[in-house]
This record gives C-alpha cells, structure tokens and sequence, in this order.
C-alpha cells in the first residue's frame, strides 16, 4: 500500500534530463552557452547589425584619419558613427570588419570540426566496430599522423598546396588559402577524435543490445548507424564544443605568421597581424580584437567544460 | 634482465622503423611538391640555367628519387660532398643538407640556431614545471576552496590565450607603456657574449611561452593528485596516521611523477623543433625561425632538414622515456 506521493516521487529521469540538470547547476554552464549563441546570432546575421548601425565593413571613412593614415585621440576613434573605432591607414569601421572577419573565421573553424568530426566518426567506428586488420591499419595510420610535427606541416605545406590548388583552376587566392586551412586542420585533427570514438565503440560492440540486433539479422550498417552511432554522440558532442575554439584561435595564429588569409579580407586572425603594426602608438586597436578573440574562445571553451561536467560526470577533467 | 634488454632491442628497432617512415615521408612530400628544386637554390626569381643545372648536379636532384633519398640517408651518418673534385661543398656528418640560398650546411644552420630554442625551452620547462606542479598540487589539496578556484581561472585563462597574444600583451605592457622595463622587446643575446643580458632577453619569452604549459599542467597535475588520493595505498597511509605532507611527499606525488615525467619530456622535445610563434614574437633566432623562413623564402633543404630534424628528437624522446619507463618499472616490459 503505498501512498501516492511516494510512487509520484520516484520518477524516472532520461540521461538527457539527468545531462541537463547537471548542466544547469553549473554556475558558469547557463551564461557562457547564452554568450554563445549571441556570438553565433551576431556573426550569421552580421548584414543585420551592419544595418542597424549604420556601418559597413567596405566603406572607408578617410575623415576618421589624420593625413599621416594614423587614428587621432588615445581611444582609436571610438564614436557614435564607430562604435569599436577605425582602422588605422585605411579607414574601415573596426566592428564591421570584425564581424566580417569573425564569419570568415568561424566558416574555417566550423567546416573544419564538421570534416573532423566526419572523419573521427568514420574512422573511429570502423576500426573499433571491425577490429583486426582494419583496425591495426587505422591504428597505424593514426599513430603515424600523431607522430608528424604538426605546426610545421602546416606552415611548410601551405605555399606549396595553394600554388598547386591554384594551377588546378578551379580556385583562387584566399578562397584556396581558406580550403587550405579547413582541409590540413582536418588531416591533423582527427586521429584524436577517432582515438576517443574507437574507445568507445570496442565497449559497445559487447554490450546486449547489439548482441540482439546481431542475432535478429541485423546487417552490420544498420548496427553501425541504428546502434553504435547513436551512442557516440557525448563524445562527439564534447570534442566539437572544444575543437571549435581551437580551430577560431589555430587561424589567428597561421594568419598572425603570415600563412593563412590574405589582406584585404579580413578574419580575426587579419584583424590582429594587421593591428600589431600599430602596437606602438595605437594599443587599442591591438587589444580591442585580442579581446574579442580571447573572450570567444574562453567562452566556447568554458562552454565545452560545462558540457563534458553534464555529459560524462565520472570525467574529472 | 633479459626481458629488459629484450624491450630495449625491441623499442630502439621500432624506433628507427618510425624515423625511417618519417623522414621518407617528409622526403617524399617535398619531393612531390610543384617545385624544381634546383632552379630554387639561387633564390624565388633566378633563372640563370648554367648555375641552375650545376646546382641540380651537385645537390644530386637529377639522380632518381630512391638514389636521392639513400644519399640523403647516408650523408646523416656518413656527411656529405656536394659536388667533385676542389669545388666541392663538404657537410660532415651528420649532414642534413646543404642550402645554396644561404651557402651553408644545413646542420651548421640547426647548430647556430639550437642554442637559442634550447634557452628557450630549458627556462620555460623550469618555470612552467615550478608553477604548473605547484598549482596543481594546491588546487587538489584545497579541492573546493579559494586556491582552486583562482588556479581553475588560471587554466582556463591559460589555455584560452593563444601564445602569440600572450606575448603580444606582455610586450605591450611590460615594454612599450612602461619606460622602466629592464626587459628589451626582442631580440637574442648569447650567454657567452652577456650573461645578465642573455637573462633579460629570456624573461619574457620563458613567462610567454610558460604559461600556456604551466595551465595544461596545472590542469593534469590536480586531476593525477585527485585520482591518486582515492587509491586503497594512500587511505591505508592516512588511517595509520602519516601526515598530510608526507602522505603527499612519499605517497601521491610518486606515483603522479612518471606520467608528468613523461608528458616533460614530450613537450620538451616538441619544443626543441622550434617554438615557433613565441620564436617570431620576440624576433628570436631559433629553430622556428629557421624553418618559418625556409618556408617563405622556399628553401627547400632547410624546410627538409628542419622538419626531419624536429621529427626525430620526438621520436628519440619517446624512445627514451620508454626505455627509462621499462627500467622502473617492470610491467611495461611485455
């Protein structure tokens, strides 16, 4: 005889309430995937904005600058018509051109993580699902590609590749140094993701609802994609959350050496090898995108920890 | 014994199989570039054919691929003449080619450059092993409290700069708005020539370079401690009534030391192929330097050598770590 507040307490919660409850009691969980997603809004609906504020990141305003190219005044011409301040030497309106560039940005940093993520995924899947040879071959090809000094591969292979993707006709100048970027962060990126997946997937190829989607007849894609797959997703989930900051700030670092973007368009990475030439005399233009790209990828970052804290509790970091 | 002298056979022959693989497959992507190599060793606009087939003779980039390789190969153990008779180019061992743009051996440019990354890296070892290890462990033994707090504000603050903004801001700061900075903003001076200003020209690059090591480590070290306290061993230590300290001393922090160790020894030897970005912030002459130029001005032997050069200290160190790891302990030796 039990009453009936003690049966309507012992309800069932499903993992994703119990993932969301975790998530929401994170102090920092509920700010940073707000700042987030206002990132996110602000860069695809950047027409917008540059509407609404009457700027606009092709125009140049000349009266902005004295005639030596240099903004007057200590704040880098902070003003109701610019509302982040001008471009020193030439004119363009500093939040325009940084939320141009964070596009140009985050389309690198985002078709990167998905190609990783597709190859992780594959790869990860096949050799932890299959085992024995294609597995020991993966494995291989993975440890072989973790072994390359990766920093130098990039920086070594970029003017080479982009000369040749150019000769091939098909695409030019920053278009192929972008496809550059998003195709060698993706070659380098995804033995670990795939290192994590295969993990997981040896442990899941055991468990009993595989074992009777087997013995029902199912073919070995169903039960890669009906089965396996959708229990693979926190992993995935954590990593895209973290590799995306890595990727924003991976191409301000190439464009700060001089590999990735070319002048004149802009990306955060641009932006800040462009302002480091005026550190001098004009620091606020200099840490004004710093900034910017410092508080994205603490933001994604502290997002990314949140999520993992929510999705997998037994991880302590 | 045996068993151990088994492993170490074992670890070095796999070992050089891995750097066989690497440097082939350095060698070949190079090789496989749109390039001419011959027609690059006078510089990006030469196009004088007599020098450009003499140098494509002597460097050996009109023998096949295979025949390039072997040379290439034995000239490491071996040196190197690049050319015949009295106008030949002499590379002792080990010789990693030879740069017509610079008119030097390629080794004789990663031994000048050497000295440089190695001051970086040995410095910034020392500080970020000092900061990161101590953090860690304050951060586990105050789990919860104020010091963890501010050392996770440290991680995530650390891991979220990127390296060059680090050194950027510190330049900015330290140099440019104040007058007083002992510190200069760039530049080398070698310890031979001036010690104090060897120091000087090292500090900010070792705290820039540092702190992005010293907040991953901060990270490791206070999880290895956390995880290690929950061991059967360390509650038998407490309920006998060792102190705190020494529970940590003789305990915990000898058992999280082998994988510290080993994560040192890796980020050292990354290192030691040229901390690139922290190397063109500070307008250091090192191994990063060295390779970001081959790579703008094409030169190619350098681009090779260099790249070969940082593969192999990893895979070395590796090796060696391994090694150490068998004589310690003698579950690895399977």
């Amino acid at each position: 005889m039990f009453s009936k507040e003690a049966e309507q307490k012992v309800t069932g919660h499903s993992p994703r309430e119990l993932a969301w409850r975790r998530f929401k009691s994170n102090k920092v969980a509920i700010p940073s995937l707000v700042v987030a997603l206002l990132v996110i809004l602000a860069v695809i609906l950047a027409p917008l904005i540059y509407s609404l504020l009457g700027i606009d990141p092709a125009a140049r305003d000349e009266g902005a600058l004295d005639n030596r190219g240099e903004v007057p005044g200590d704040w880098n011409g902070i003003s109701a018509k610019h509302p982040l301040g001008v471009v020193p030497g030439i004119g363009y309106d500093l939040l325009a051109r940084m939320l141009f560039g964070a596009r140009v940005s985050f389309l690198i940093a985002l078709a990167s993580t998905a190609i990783t993520v597709f190859l992780g995924l594959l790869m990860g899947i096949v050799g932890g699902y299959f085992r024995g040879r294609v597995d020991g071959v993966i494995g291989r090809f993975t440890d072989f590609l973790l072994a390359f000094p990766t920093f130098f591969m990039i920086i070594a292979l970029s003017a080479p590749t982009i000369e040749r993707m150019e000769k091939s006709g098909l695409i030019q100048g920053n278009e192929a140094r972008i496809l550059y970027l998003i195709i060698i962060f993706a070659i380098f990126g995804w033995p670990y993701l795939s290192r994590i997946i295969r993990s997981q997937v040896i442990s899941i190829r055991e468990r009993d609802f595989v074992l009777s989607a087997r013995a029902l007849g199912a073919s070995n894609f169903r039960i890669l994609v009906k089965e396996v797959l959708p229990n693979v997703w926190t992993p995935v989930i954590i990593y895209v959350s973290l590799s995306l900051p890595g990727y924003l700030s991976a191409e301000a670092v190439f464009s700060y050496l001089g590999i990735g973007v070319q002048p004149p368009m802009p990306t955060l990475g641009t932006i800040i090898a462009d302002s480091t030439k005026y550190m001098m005399n004009n620091s606020v233009y200099f840490f004004i995108p710093s900034l910017a790209l410092i508080l994205l990828v603490l933001t994604f970052n502290l997002l990314g920890d949140a999520l993992r804290d929510a999705l997998d509790p037994k991880s302590e970091n | 014994m045996n068993g151990l002298l088994a492993y170490i056979s074992r670890r070095l022959g796999l070992t050089l199989l891995i750097l066989l693989a690497v440097s082939f497959t350095v060698y070949l992507i190079f090789a496989l570039l749109p390039y001419d190599p011959a027609s690059l060793t006078c510089g990006k606009s030469c196009n004088d054919p007599g020098i450009i087939e003499a140098n494509r003779h002597r460097l050996g980039y009109d023998k096949p691929f295979f025949e390039q390789y072997w040379i290439f190969i034995v000239g490491l153990f071996a040196g190197r003449d690049f050319g015949e008779g009295a106008a030949a180019l002499h590379c002792a061992a080990p010789s990693f080619g030879y740069s017509f743009q610079q008119h030097a051996c390629v080794t004789d440019l990663i031994f000048d450059a050497l000295p440089v990354t190695l001051s970086l890296a040995i410095g910034s070892l020392i500080l970020w092993l000092i900061v990161g290890v101590g953090l860690g462990i304050v951060a586990a033994r105050f789990r919860g409290k104020i010091w963890d707090t501010l050392s996770t504000a440290f991680v995530l603050v650390g891991t979220s700069l990127p390296t060059f903004l680090t050194g950027l801001m510190l330049i900015v700061f330290l140099v440019i708005k104040l007058d007083w900075s002992p510190f200069p903003a760039g530049g080398y001076t070698a310890p031979d020539e001036d010690i104090v200003g060897w120091f000087l020209s090292m500090v900010l690059p070792w705290v820039t370079l540092a702190f992005a090591y010293a907040a991953i480590y901060t990270r490791f070290v206070r999880s290895q401690i956390i995880e290690i306290s929950t061991e059967d061993y360390i509650r038998t230590a407490r309920a006998k009534g060792l102190s705190d300290g020494i529970i940590l001393g003789k305990h915990t922090m000898r058992a999280a030391l082998a994988p510290i160790v080993t994560m040192a020894g890796l980020d050292f030897a990354g290192l030691l192929g040229g901390a690139i970005l922290t190397e063109a912030v500070f307008n250091l002459p090192g191994m990063g330097r060295l390779s970001l130029n081959a790579v703008v001005d094409i030169d190619l032997p350098v681009i090779v050598g260099t790249t070969i050069f940082a593969a192999a200290i990893v895979v070395i160190m590796n090796a060696i770590l391994d090694i150490v790891y068998a004589f310690i302990d003698p579950r690895v030796r399977v």
